[in-house]
Formats: structure tokens, sequence, C-alpha cells
């Protein structure tokens, strides 16, 4: 498996603590997912959240924070920097959101912040579209690790354009990848996993799941089952029938 | 002497008042602010009683002893007995859907039959629901006590230096193990044009708004929930996400004028379920989160049926 800046991941699932009915619920649905890494938004709960943050500590795994609702690279580069202070991590999943109501990536913004922080030695997960070419811009940037979306935030498609992915998928054979964002249903994470990517990354398709405890453990075999396929080399597809026993020989009666 | 003291005077503490007195014991009250203010997150709530909508994110407990708010809060304040109209914009409609799924009691509706003044979207009506004025009606309790010789004193009291049973009803303040404040902002918009009659929440993916009518064409528009403990004055963000929302249910609603914008904390355990803590004589109704309103009845009856009969209701927390 892939690493994360040298970090190996119990378990390829990173979950989110936004929108959860209640804290007990969130450490439930952890729980039950075996996510090995927790992402938090600074961008509303800054500054007084020491209350919600001790809670996310008690967790035990890793924090991820991200900089969700940042519209440019200058507020995306200053929240990056309040959550290094705050959770004592280089790790930051960088959003630069370019529009209101789709909340697809700034690709320009994405990279003008991925080349600051990268500088900075931040450890850079920028939340980006399957586009190669920036692909290629937030590597050079000296990001390790790459965030495709599936689909927008919270859109719950799944993956939107799988041929994108597959192509970036074999672009950089070599380059962690998790898929982020727009997945609705566990057949989502086993699809992605199933192509080749290293880990997932949801929170609306658990928090907003009516329960949200049980969604999130249906996540974690998902996740499980399509590592477990990747990894058992899957047969090709073929336009024909073929039969799996053999015709010849078989009575004609 | 007292036979119970009551330190905190926000909705827990008087409903805890009321529920005692009731029953034949007379408490004493004590509230380093006196009387309920801006300075209690019980000023700033919305004064729904609304078991079933709240029903579709809180654990059932919530349903099931909320269902009971508005019969008691009827002996002390008037309530509205008009139910609640829930409704999304036409590109939300699959939020309704969902919403209708996971929350009971209630039926498809045309909003035009219920609240004509509004532009007619789809939408579903719970019957059941009530609400109430919240300023009034700790105005309405402080003087049902009054009248019954329990006044709220002002003063700074520690549970510790009391004798007897004591009620620790102080919200955030009381500092207890694992309660946390939530944030939440509100608006109040004074728009006479708009005529509503019972609550209407908008669902929406980010931006959630339910509006509660008030007396003399005001409205309050509540509200944001972030998890933070932080008490500075409400952001431009939320006032724009708060107002935006109003706006696309009715645009005449950017006519009104902004009367009041509030910001507090609600006090929140990790379930979100409001407790009766006991630790020895002293009892903490604290967590009401948002629904303070709602719960506040429940909380109260518990807390009494503890201290006079050891009954041990499904909210009391023995420490």
């Amino acid at each position: 498996m892939r690493d994360f800046y040298g970090v190996t991941l119990p378990n390829a699932l990173m979950l989110g603590t936004a929108q959860y009915p209640s804290p007990a619920v969130l450490a439930d649905a952890f729980r039950e997912s075996r996510a090995g890494v927790a992402t938090v938004s600074l961008r509303r709960e800054a500054g007084q959240g020491q209350a919600f943050w001790s809670l996310i500590r008690d967790l035990g795994v890793r924090v991820l924070p991200n900089t969700a609702g940042c519209h440019s690279a200058r507020e995306a580069v200053t929240t990056a920097r309040m959550a290094r202070e705050l959770f004592q991590t280089d790790w930051i999943k960088l959003e630069v959101i370019g529009h209101t109501d789709t909340l697809q990536p700034d690709p320009f913004g994405l990279l003008e912040a991925a080349t600051v922080l990268c500088a900075e030695g931040f450890q850079v997960f920028p939340y980006t579209t399957e586009d190669q070419v920036l692909a290629a811009r937030l590597l050079d940037a000296g990001c390790r690790v790459l965030m495709p979306w599936g689909a927008p935030i919270g859109s719950g498609l799944g993956l939107n354009n799988r041929h994108g992915l597959r192509m970036l998928r074999a672009a950089f054979p070599d380059v962690p990848m998790v898929i982020d964002a727009g997945l609705g249903l566990p057949s989502h994470a086993a699809d992605a996993m199933e192509m080749g990517f290293d880990a997932v990354l949801l929170n609306s398709a658990v928090a907003q799941a009516g329960d949200p405890v049980a969604m999130a453990r249906a996540f974690a075999l998902a996740v499980q089952a399509g590592a477990l396929a990747r990894d058992a080399d899957p047969m090709g597809v073929r336009d024909m029938g073929v039969p799996s026993t053999p015709l010849i020989g078989k009575a004609w009666l | 002497m007292a036979d119970v003291t009551i330190i905190g005077a926000g909705v827990a503490g008087l409903f805890a008042a009321h529920v005692l007195a009731l029953r034949g014991i007379t408490p004493r009250i004590l509230d380093r602010n006196g009387p309920p203010g801006p300075h209690g997150c019980s000023w700033w709530a919305g004064g729904m009683l609304a078991p079933q909508c709240e029903g579709v994110t809180a654990e059932p407990v919530i349903t099931r002893l909320g269902q009971d708010a508005a019969r008691a809060w009827s002996a002390v304040t008037p309530v509205t007995p008009r139910g609640t109209l829930v409704v999304a914009l036409d590109r939300d409609r699959a939020e309704l859907s969902r919403f209708a799924r996971r929350a009971g009691d209630h039926q498809p509706c045309d909003s035009a039959a219920l609240e004509p003044d509004l532009p007619p979207r789809p939408g579903l009506f719970f019957p059941t629901e009530a609400h109430l004025d919240p300023r009034r009606a700790l105005a309405d309790l402080l003087a049902w006590l009054a009248a019954r010789g329990i006044p709220v004193e002002r003063a700074e009291a520690d549970p510790q230096d009391i004798p007897g049973p004591v009620i620790d009803a102080r919200g955030l303040s009381s500092a207890l193990p694992g309660l946390r404040g939530v944030r939440g902002e509100m608006a109040v918009l004074h728009a006479p044009e708009i005529t509503l009659t019972r609550p209407v929440r908008l669902l929406h993916p980010r931006h959630p708004l339910y509006i509660v009518p008030r007396a003399d064409g005001l409205f309050m528009l509540g509200a944001t929930q972030i998890e933070s403990a932080s008490r500075a004055p409400v952001t431009a963000r939320s006032v724009l996400e708060l107002l935006s929302a109003a706006y696309a249910l009715d645009p005449r609603f950017a006519e009104g004028s902004v009367i009041e914008l509030g910001t507090d904390l609600r006090p929140a355990f990790a379930d979100n379920i409001p407790r009766v803590t006991v630790r020895g004589r002293v009892l903490h109704l604290n967590g009401l989160f948002r629904h303070g309103y709602l719960m506040a009845p429940a909380l109260a009856q518990q807390a009494a049926d503890y201290l006079t009969d050891r009954i041990k209701g499904e909210l009391i927390h023995e420490d």
C-alpha cells in the first residue's frame, strides 16, 4: 500500500467530522468505520472550539485539518497556518473553492496555495479535479499525495468521470491518491478502491445517513472489499458471454 | 427556609421552580444576573415546540419526552398549537422527501393551504407541533412564580455553600465535565407585510433556516449551529446565510428591518441529550442544547420526581 507522507494507514478510509447529529454519534461512527484519519474544518470552528477538538482527539486517529470554505489561495494559506499551530501537524487538506454552488476546486488558486504551503514544509493533500495537467503541476509544486474528486462535495453522485479518474491513476502509478468528495454509497467507495485508489475520504455520506453508525460500518466493509478485490487481480471485461464449463463433450439429447 | 435552592434563572431553573411549586415545594431562586435577560441563552431561543421535526437529527428520547412540552407550557404562557410547515426550494426537493422519511407524524401539503401569504411550494405539515414566544414565556414564568411568593434573587451562589437540596441550572457556567458550548446565531426581522401563523422550516443542504413568527410583525430567524464556544458577535457570513435563506423563502423578507442580531452558546453533552446529573444533594439540570423550551418541562419533571420520590427517569444520571 502506498503511504501518505511516510504514514501507512491501518485502513483506507478517511472520515470527516461535520454534520453529525451529535458528537456521541460521531464517535460511534468513527469506531464502526475504523477510519484511520479524521478531517476537521477550521474555517468556522476556529478559536473557541476546544471542547469539540478534545472530542476529536479522543477518537485516537490521525487528524487531517482542511481549509474547507476558503475561496482564495490567500485565505487557504492563512487557514493552513492556523491549523498547523492548533493541531501540531504538517498535514493539510488543501481546498480552494472556485464556485459556491458546485464547490468545485479553483485549480489556479489551488496551485498557488500548494506552492506556498509546500515551500513552508506543509505536507499537502490537495483537493483537485481529475485533470492530469493540474496533477502534474501540483506534484511539481511539492505535493506527494493527490486528492481527486469523485463528484462535487456533498452531491453523493459517486465517481462522476470514471474514465478521467482511471487515466489519472494510470498516469501517476506511484503517487498515493485519495478519492475525496462526492461519494454517496459504499459501492462508490468499493469502486474507487477497485480502480486502484489508495483511500477514500467522505463525510456527508455517513453523517447525513439516517443511521450514521450503520452507514460507517457499511463503508468500512466496502473499502475492505474493494481493496481485497483490487489485490486479487480482477478478471478482464469481455464483450461475449464465456461459459464457465466447457461445451465440448456435453451430451446432446 | 426554602425547601430547595435553585441556582440559575434560565428556562431550566425557572421551569424546575414551577414544577416544584405545583408540588407544594417552595424553592428559592438565585441568579448572579437576576431575572432572565440577554445574559442567558434562554433569551435567544426560537421557541419551537417541534419534537417531530427535531427527531430527524435528535435521539428518539427528545421526540418522546418533548411531546408533552406544549401542554406543560400552556399552564403558564400562550402556546400556539398550529403545527409546523416544512418546505424546500425547487432544486432541493430531495431534501423534503428525505425529511419526510425520517420524521414522524406529518402529512404532505401545499404550503398555500396553510400559509397563503407565502409563495406556494410543496411541503410537509406537522399538525401536532406548536410554538411560543420565549421572552414572553420567561416573563410569564417569572410572574407566575412571583404571584406565589417566589422571586428571583440577584446573588452569586455556589452549590457547596448552600445547605439542603440544590438544583444547579447555571448552564455553561457550571463547568460540568463533558459539557460544551455550541454556538448559535439568530436574527429578528420586522416584516409587517408578511403574515405567518406558524413556524416555517426551509430545508437546505447547507443553510437550513427556521422562521418563527412573533407578535407585531416580528420574525425570529434561526439558527446556526457551530461547534465553537466563541461568544464573538454574529459573523457577517452567518447573517448572509440566514437572510439569504429567508429571501429565498419569500423575497419580501428583504424589505424587513433587522431589529436584532444575537448569538449565544447552547450547553450540550456529547449525545446532545439533557441530563439531571445527581451529585449528592446537588442536582445539575443541564445540557438542553437546542431544546431548551422543548425539554425543560420533562427535565424539570424528572428532577422533581427524583427529589420527592427518588424516581430515576431516563434523564437522571447518578454520578
